[in-house]
C-alpha cells in the first residue's frame, strides 16, 4: 500500500470518525444531566436527516439545515417532557426499557411519513465527484464541511458550558443535583435542555453527514452502538476524550476493511466496544476511581 | 413445587389440548400454524423471563441465541459434503451414522449431517457461546450490561447477514424435517400440523416444569436475593457470579433449542431472526407479562406473537411493541398480569399518588 492511499483510508475514518464522536456527545450530554443513557440517540440523527431532505424541497439548504435542527430540538424536548420528567427515580432498567421503545416508535413513525427509501441532501458544495487535493490525497469538499462544522459545534459547545448561565447551572447538576436546586437552579427544566441540545446535535450531525452516509428510516440504531462505543471508549460524560475515541474508531474501522470483508464493519466496531466494556469500563481516558464511583 | 404451581402446569396442559380440539372441531385447524411458530418463541420468552425476572439481568441480544440454534443446525443438515467425501474427518463422520445421504428438492444426492446430531451440535456450540460471552458481560450492570448484549445481538446478526455460506440476507432454506422419534416429525407438511401443535407445546410445557422446579428451589431462592441486592446476596455467601452465568446459559440453551426447532418447522432461517427487534421483542414481552412472573411472560408471550403472526398487527407490528414497552413501564412497570394489577392501575387516576417501587 502506498502513502497517498494510507492518507485516502485516514480521511475517510476521520469522517466517520467525526459523526460517531457527534453521536458520543449527545449521548454524554444526557448521561451528564441525568445519568441516563439515551438509547433513542441514533434516532435523532436519522431524524434531523429526514426532516431535512423534505424541508430542502422547497426552502434552500442552509434554512432546511437550520430548520430541521430545530424540529428535531423541539421532539427531543417533548419527549423528555412526556416520557421523562414526571417519573419519580426511576430505575435504570426501567429507563433503558423507555427509551429502546422510544427508539422504536420513532423509527416506525418514520418509516411510515417517509417510507422505506434510502435519501440524502445535496452536497453543500460542489458534487458527489467533485474533490479537493490536499497534498497527495483526494478529499470530497463535504468531508471538510463535516469536519468543519464538528469543530465548531464542539468549540461553541465548550463555550457553552463554560462561559454561560444556562451551560454552568447544566454542570452544576450534573456534579450535584440537590446542591444545585438549593441553589436555586431548576434541575428538572435542565435535563429539558439538556435533551433538546443532544436532539439538536444530533440532528445537524445527521444534517452534515447525509450527502456521503444517506440516511434512512432505520439508519439510527448501528450509529446509536457506535456512538455509545465511542462515548465508552472516552469515558462516559468526557466530550472532548469523545472527540479523540470517535477519530479513533473511525480510522480503525477504515482500516479494517484491509483484513476483513466490508461487511464485517461494525462486528469491528462492536467487538472493541465488548472488549473496552470488559477490560476497562471507565474508557481510555477516564479515571477508575471516578468511574467505580459512579452507579450504572 | 408448590401444588399451586402444579395446578397451574395442569391447567396449561389442559389449555393446549382444549385449543386443539376447539380448531379442530371448527375447521379452523390453520390457526395452528401459528399457534406452534408462537410456542416456540415462547420457550425463548420462558428462558429470558428467568435471566430477567428472576436473575435481574437484562439481555439485548437474546435473539442471537435463537439465531446460534437455527442457523447451525440450518448449515448443518443443509450443507452438502459429498465434495469432501474422501477426506479422513468427512469419512469417519459417515462411517460413524452421524451424515445420511438424501436426495434434495430436485432429486440431486446429498450427503449431510442428520437433524439429530447438528441440533445437538448447535445447543452445545450455543453453550459454549454463552458462557464466553456471559462470563465477562454478566459483570456489567445497567446500562453497560443492555449496551453488552445488544452488541453480542448485533455482532450474531452482521456476521449473518455478511456471511455467503449463510445465506447472506437470503437465510437457508430447503431444511429437512426433524425426525425426532419413529413417529414425530418436526416439519412444515400440512398433515403433520397437530403432532407439531403438540410437540412445540410439549417443549413450552416441559420448560415452564423445569422453570417452576428452578425457582422454587435454592437456585431460585438465590436468584431473587441476586435480583434483589446483589451486594447482600453476595455477603450471604451467594456466588452471584455463578447462579447469573448458569441461569444466562440455561436462557441461551431455551433460545437456540427454540431456534433449532423452529427452523426445522419453517424449513428455512432468514437474518431477520437474529435481528436486534426480534430480542427487543423478547425483552417487551417479559416486561407485560411482569417480569419475575413466569405465567405472565408465556400467556402474553403467546398472544402477542400470535396476533404478529397472523398479521393482525399490519404495518404497525414493530410500532405496537414499541408503544407496548412505553406505556408499560411508564405507567405500569410491575407488568399486566399479577394479583395487584387493579391497585396499580387505580393508582394511575389523577388524584390518586402512585407509589414507585421500581
Amino acid at each position: 500500500m502506498n502513502v497517498d492511499l494510507f492518507f485516502q483510508y485516514i480521511v475517510a475514518g476521520i469522517t466517520y470518525g467525526t459523526i460517531y464522536a457527534v453521536v458520543a456527545i449527545g449521548f454524554n450530554i444526557i448521561y451528564n444531566a441525568t445519568g441516563i443513557i439515551n438509547f433513542a440517540q441514533g434516532e435523532f440523527v436519522m431524524l434531523g436527516g429526514m426532516t431535512a431532505v423534505s424541508l430542502h424541497r422547497f426552502l434552500p439548504l442552509p434554512s432546511a439545515v437550520l430548520a430541521a435542527v430545530l424540529i428535531t430540538m423541539i421532539v427531543g424536548a417533548l419527549i423528555e417532557v412526556l416520557f421523562i420528567r414526571w417519573l419519580h427515580k426511576p430505575s435504570v432498567l426501567r429507563m433503558i426499557i423507555i427509551t429502546i421503545g422510544l427508539s422504536i416508535l420513532i423509527r416506525e413513525i418514520a418509516l411510515h411519513i417517509w417510507g422505506e427509501g434510502v435519501k440524502a441532501l445535496p452536497y453543500f458544495t460542489g458534487t458527489s465527484v467533485s474533490s479537493i487535493k490536499l497534498g497527495g490525497v483526494f478529499v470530497s469538499p463535504q468531508v471538510i464541511w463535516v469536519v468543519g462544522i464538528s469543530a465548531v459545534m464542539v468549540a461553541l459547545l465548550s463555550f457553552f458550558f463554560n462561559y454561560t448561565i444556562a451551560g454552568r447551572q447544566m454542570r452544576a447538576c450534573s456534579a450535584n443535583r440537590e446542591a444545585a436546586r438549593l441553589c436555586g437552579i431548576n434541575a428538572k427544566n435542565m435535563v429539558t435542555l439538556s435533551f433538546a441540545l443532544s436532539a439538536a446535535i444530533g440532528a445537524l450531525g445527521g444534517c452534515i453527514v447525509s450527502p456521503i452516509t444517506y440516511v434512512q428510516y432505520d439508519s439510527g440504531t448501528p450509529l446509536a452502538i457506535k456512538g455509545f462505543t465511542v462515548a465508552i471508549l472516552g469515558g462516559l460524560g468526557n466530550s472532548f476524550a469523545a472527540v479523540a475515541a470517535g477519530l479513533l474508531l473511525g480510522i480503525l474501522e477504515s482500516f479494517s476493511i484491509w483484513v476483513m470483508p466490508a461487511a464485517y464493519k461494525d462486528v469491528i466496531a462492536i467487538s472493541i466496544l465488548l472488549v473496552i466494556l470488559f477490560v476497562r469500563p471507565s474508557g481510555l481516558f477516564g479515571s477508575r476511581e471516578a468511574a467505580s464511583m459512579k452507579e450504572f | 413445587m408448590r401444588s399451586s404451581a402444579h395446578l397451574a402446569l395442569f391447567g396449561l396442559i389442559a389449555a393446549v389440548i382444549a385449543v386443539q380440539q376447539i380448531t379442530a372441531h371448527t375447521g379452523s385447524g390453520y390457526y395452528l400454524t401459528q399457534l406452534t411458530m408462537s410456542a416456540y418463541y415462547s420457550l425463548v420468552i420462558v428462558g429470558l423471563c428467568l435471566l430477567m425476572g428472576y436473575a435481574g439481568q437484562i439481555s439485548l441480544g437474546h435473539a442471537g441465541f435463537f439465531a446460534i440454534g437455527g442457523y447451525i443446525s440450518a448449515f448443518l443438515t443443509t450443507h452438502d459434503l459429498t465434495p469432501l467425501k474422501d477426506t479422513v474427518f468427512v469419512a469417519f463422520l459417515n462411517k460413524t451414522g452421524i451424515l445420511w445421504a438424501r436426495e434434495d428438492l430436485y432429486g440431486g444426492q446429498l450427503l449431510t449431517v442428520q437433524p439429530w446430531p447438528a441440533c445437538i451440535a448447535a445447543v452445545l456450540f450455543t453453550v459454549v457461546v454463552a458462557y464466553i460471552v456471559g462470563g465477562p458481560v454478566l459483570k456489567l450492570k445497567g446500562h453497560y450490561l443492555a449496551m453488552a448484549t445488544l452488541g453480542f445481538g448485533t455482532i450474531v446478526y452482521r456476521i449473518a447477514l455478511g456471511t455467503t455460506a449463510l445465506g447472506a440476507a437470503d437465510g437457508l432454506s430447503d431444511v429437512p424435517p426433524f425426525k425426532l422419534t419413529p413417529f414425530l416429525e418436526v416439519s412444515g407438511e400440512m398433515s403433520a400440523r397437530v403432532q407439531n401443535y403438540y410437540i412445540a407445546w410439549g417443549l413450552v410445557i416441559l420448560a415452564v416444569f423445569l422453570s417452576l422446579n428452578l425457582i422454587h428451589s435454592r437456585i431460585g431462592r438465590a436468584l431473587r436475593a441476586i435480583h434483589a441486592a446483589q451486594d447482600a446476596a453476595d455477603a450471604m455467601g451467594i456466588d452471584t457470579a455463578k447462579y447469573k452465568l448458569n441461569i444466562f446459559a440455561l436462557s441461551a440453551v431455551f433460545a437456540s433449542v427454540a431456534g433449532v426447532f423452529l427452523t426445522h418447522y419453517n424449513g428455512g432461517i432468514g437474518p431477520s431472526e437474529a435481528s436486534i427487534m426480534k430480542s427487543v421483542r423478547y425483552v417487551a414481552i417479559v416486561a407485560v407479562g411482569g417480569m419475575a412472573n413466569l405465567w405472565g411472560a408465556l400467556v402474553m408471550g403467546t398472544l402477542l406473537n400470535f396476533l404478529s403472526l397472523r398479521g393482525y398487527l399490519g404495518s404497525y407490528d414493530d410500532a405496537v411493541f414499541g408503544g407496548i414497552l412505553i406505556v408499560i413501564m411508564l405507567f405500569i412497570p410491575r407488568g399486566l398480569l399479577h394479583t395487584d394489577i387493579l391497585r396499580d392501575l387505580r393508582a394511575l387516576l389523577p388524584g390518586k399518588a402512585g407509589e414507585e417501587d421500581a
